[in-house]
């Protein structure tokens, strides 16, 4: 089985390597490269899957590590950590890139970029499966940042355009404030601990390694990781800019998976957390989907309407994991990626088919994601209506849906949780005030654009369905989208037991006694808090979906009015709350000042004060070695041998008189003296 | 004149006369004079040793080979002192001092 | 007796006439002195019973060389030359050097025990001396007849080209 995982693991990355390095020179851009990595990945974790089916043990586990780092007391192990969670992301993960990976052939037809984007999906691919096998925080961080370099090559695609390639910096900055914490977070653990494995950490927690505050304090630092990465409030704003990017990168990357990804992490870590840490979550994860749905009921553009949606959904998963609905959070997780994924893709080919009518009558300023240049649709795309009504259904909550079951879920969570602890009755208003909303916008979504008149009736005559490549995944995710895959045996619509609840079961919390006692008083609420909120949420969506009926399909209610009614509202709403310009002018502008200023002090003060004085020093020392060379060495050394030979050779000079007599009276004084010297 | 010492003396102030004129005069001609003190004064010694120290003629042999070479170098230095004084107008050694350091 | 004053005679013409050679001021006087001291030596030859070597130096010195030193001073006279007094520096000094060589000649002189053969008689000189330059002095006489030939040669080349009064 490990083997199988290591093999899934690296085969996305080969096809990243040979892409980069060769894509270009394949036929088709290389993008079957891709697409076979992809598809052996789907197959490998559909035979896990299998395997997991066969063996239906709960309490299944794997791991398999080894020793990667190990200086002297720096230990540091890799590995991968195999349980049902595991088995099921895996899945997830390759069926939704395998989806995008082929709806992407017809997408992407004749973009100058072709191979460099399946490269780029692949890598994303590959750094997904790490983070999900990740055995520690060590390598969950290392894919957890290789997620987010993916997320940006891919946002940035097309980087000629300056949009594009800010989103993608955007997205990566703020994912970055939120690493910060999760750094902070796991060095907290570390130091405390000394490991990085989930399992070792479980264990000393368990034995009172790291407690009480201290603790807490670890779990929410962890948390901000997905607060960035999970775009939760307010490390949010990074998603809707990232629909700069291809739409199938939307639906793989900020629908389905990474975003996903701190739910996931947060899943991993659930056992550690406190209750303090899980009041937090609770709290961000319920605030962020109410807040982000109010944003989405005034947008136009038909891709933001998903992304801030998304953040919602998102929310919805962190609140659940926070009230300690650990099933539920994560069942919602996996049922989102196949209706958010759809989604994104029948948006994908609406868009497809807008611009394509558009660019056919000349009509190229208007924007083909734009709602209001939409209408009637689902006479020209009907497998892409249909298509997309199911997933609206799920996303909404209505029976037979898979959306429905994992909704429901997480709304009786809430609702359990308030009834133990009255005092968080918030968390359960920010649930169903969502679910009111969400069925609102997104049916919204899809009476302006499937419904009604078309808006151009030119542009409208030329839009036609799409390619096979772009419908079949299309088909694929709405499948995944009905409620039968997920609880069989069981048949019931309305029931979420099935092989679901039983092979993921919540690990119980290592946290302390108060978190377990929490936990045990929440199952007990969970039985008798179930029927109230089914029944709460369906009446909530039928609340919205009326409403949306009679805003856009009926028209009996002005929507244009209403707005004009709700102006300060409105205005709030559809600027997102101005948080992009809170941000800018709060912490932006005063950064590049800041900057600014430092660059002043280095260019004026440091390098004319400190560089140049050296430079003046040095000058200095070297004029007096000047002096020193010329003076001392040369005069006195040099000059003065040269003086003590001429001086020498000009006393003997003397007797070089060039007179033959005084050379003979030289002589002769010599005699003389040497006469002396033998007589006496 | 039967000592030989007396001779030698003779030889000996004559050689030392002779020395002195080619130390000390400024003329070409009159150191070559001098010269020829010297050679005389050692042709004296000769012939006095001959007659006191020995019993062959071989101090007579010398001198007539030094009364010889004197001329011969007389002549060639004559020779040198002329082509001198016609190149340089002068014959006054303290001139001829192209070879100074 | 008389022997003895002639001898003293002699020896005193040298010895004073080498003297006049060497502190004469003119030239001419000391040409003339030589003359004297040469005729001076050649007494003393005879006193020596070298009288072939008086014969000898007789002609050739004073016929030859003295004669030839007058050509030059001829030749060569310039009032203005000659007659300039000498250096004092070359005179002191070489005075001074002489007289140490002839202090030390003189100790020499004194100090050595001269190996003298006493009373002995001379041969026949001119015939012995003739002899002796074909048998036991052959070579030397060659090469003297060589060097005399090699001095006229030399000599006469030399005069020829001062005579045709080519530059230095």
């Amino acid at each position: 089985m490990a083997t199988y995982a290591y093999i899934l693991l690296v085969l996305p990355l080969i096809a990243f390597a040979v892409q980069m390095f060769f894509g270009k020179r394949l036929p088709r851009g290389g993008d079957f490269v891709s697409i076979v990595a992809v598809l052996l990945t789907m197959a490998i974790a559909l035979a896990m899957l299998a395997i997991m089916f066969v063996l239906y043990n709960p309490s299944f586990t794997l791991e398999h590590t080894f020793q990667w780092i190990d200086i002297g007391e720096f230990q540091v192990s890799l590995g991968l950590y195999l349980d049902n969670v595991t088995l099921i992301m895996l899945f997830v993960v390759a069926l939704i890139s395998s989806v995008v990976h082929v709806y992407s052939i017809g997408y992407m037809e004749g973009d100058p970029g072709y191979h460099r984007y399946f490269g780029f999906l692949s890598l994303f691919t590959f750094s997904m499966n790490g983070l999900v096998l990740s055995s520690g925080f060590f390598s969950i961080f290392i894919f957890w940042e290789l997620v987010g370099l993916s997320s940006y090559l891919l946002i940035g695609f097309w980087y000629e355009k300056d949009s594009a390639s800010d989103a993608g910096k955007k997205a990566f900055l703020v994912n970055r404030i939120g690493d910060v914490g999760m750094l902070i977070g796991i060095m907290l653990i570390w130091s405390v601990i000394g490991s990085f494995n989930f399992q070792h950490i479980f264990h000393a927690v368990e034995n009172e390694a790291l407690h009480g505050s201290l603790l807490s304090i670890a779990g929410i630092m962890v948390f901000m990781g997905a607060i960035g990465k999970s775009a939760q409030f307010p490390l949010h704003v990074w998603l809707p800019d990232a629909m700069e990017g291809p739409t199938p990168v939307s639906a793989l990357i900020h629908a389905a998976t990474m975003v996903a990804a701190g739910v996931y992490m947060t899943v991993r870590i659930f056992p550690i957390l406190t209750v303090d840490a899980q009041l937090v979550i609770a709290y961000v994860g319920g605030f962020t989907a109410l807040f982000a749905a109010t944003i989405a009921v005034t947008q136009n553009d038909i891709k933001r309407v998903l992304a801030y949606s998304t953040v919602s959904q998102l929310g919805y998963m962190i609140m659940a994991l926070g009230v300690g609905h650990y099933v539920a959070g994560f069942f919602h997780l996996v049922t989102h990626a196949s209706f958010k994924a759809l989604l994104f893709l029948g948006s994908g080919s609406v868009i497809h088919a807008m611009h394509h009518g558009l660019h056919k009558t000349g009509k190229d300023d208007l924007d083909p994601q734009d709602m209001r240049n939409m209408g009637g649709l689902r006479r020209k795309m009907p497998v892409t209506y249909v298509t997309f009504l199911i997933a609206t259904l799920a996303i909404s909550g209505i029976p037979f849906t898979s959306g429905f079951i994992s909704k429901d879920a997480i709304l009786s969570g809430s609702l359990a949780f308030a009834l133990v602890n009255p005092q968080h009755f918030l968390l359960p208003v920010f649930g169903f005030g969502a679910a009111v909303l969400t069925a609102f916008y997104m049916f919204r979504q899809v009476f302006m654009t499937f419904h009604g008149k078309p808006v151009h009736e030119e542009a409208y005559s030329h839009v036609h369905e799409s390619p096979q490549t772009m419908l079949v995944p299309l088909g694929i995710l709405a499948m995944f989208s009905v409620f039968v895959f997920y609880v069989f045996p069981s048949i019931n619509p309305f029931s979420s037991h099935g092989w679901f609840e039983a092979l993921v079961i919540k690990p119980g919390s290592v946290a302390g006694e108060r978190a377990a006692e929490m936990a045990e008083n929440f199952e007990h609420a969970l039985h008798g808090a179930h029927l109230p909120a089914m029944i709460t949420s369906l009446v909530v969506a039928s609340i919205g979906i009326l409403l949306a009926y009679l805003f856009y399909l009926r028209k009996s209610l002005s929507a244009d009015r209403w707005a004009k009614k709700l102006q300060p509202l409105y205005k709030l709403s559809f600027n997102k709350y101005y948080m992009d310009e809170i941000y800018d002018s709060g912490i932006v502008q005063p950064f590049l000042r800041a900057c600014k200023s430092l660059a002043i002090f280095d260019m004026d003060w440091y390098d004319k004060i400190i560089i140049d004085g050296f430079a003046y020093v040095t000058r200095a020392i070297s004029r007096v070695s000047r002096w020193v060379d010329d003076k001392i060495v040369d005069g006195l050394i040099v000059n003065g041998i040269g003086k003590i030979v001429l001086f020498t050779g000009s006393l003997v000079r003397i007797f070089q008189t060039g007179r033959l007599q005084q050379y003979l009276m030289m002589m002769l004084f010599g005699i003389i003296i040497i006469f002396a010297f033998l007589v006496f | 004149m039967n000592h030989l010492l007396v001779y030698l003396i003779i030889g000996a102030i004559l050689f030392v006369l002779g020395l002195f004129t080619v130390i000390s005069r400024r003329n070409a001609i009159a150191v070559l004079m001098g010269v020829e003190l010297i050679l005389n004064a050692a042709n004296i010694n000769f012939v006095a040793f001959a007659k006191f120290s020995s019993a062959t003629l071989d101090g007579h042999i010398f001198g007539i080979f030094v009364i010889i070479l004197a001329a011969a170098e007389a002549a060639v230095a004559l020779a040198i002192v002329l082509n001198i004084y016609n190149n340089f107008r002068t014959i006054n050694v303290d001139e001829a001092s192209s070879l100074r350091g | 007796m008389l022997g003895q004053i002639i001898f003293y005679v002699f020896a005193g013409i040298t010895v004073l006439s080498a003297g006049v050679v060497a502190f004469s001021r003119k030239l001419v006087y000391s040409v003339f002195a030589l003359l004297f001291t040469f005729f001076g030596v050649a007494g003393l030859y005879v006193f020596l019973e070298a009288d072939f070597l008086a014969a000898v130096q007789l002609l050739i010195y004073v016929g030859g060389v003295l004669v030839l030193l007058l050509f030059g001073i001829m030749l060569t006279n310039r009032v203005a030359d000659i007659n300039i007094s000498q250096g004092n520096t070359n005179r002191i000094v070489g005075g001074i050097a002489s007289l140490g060589m002839l202090g030390i000649t003189l100790y020499i002189l004194f100090d050595t025990p001269w190996n003298t053969i006493g009373e002995k008689v001379m041969p026949e000189t001119v015939s012995t001396i003739g002899e002796l330059l074909m048998t036991r002095w052959l070579l030397p006489f060659e090469a003297a007849s060589v060097l005399l030939l090699a001095a006229l040669i030399g000599a006469a080349m030399l005069a020829r080209r001062s005579g045709e009064g080519e530059g230095a």
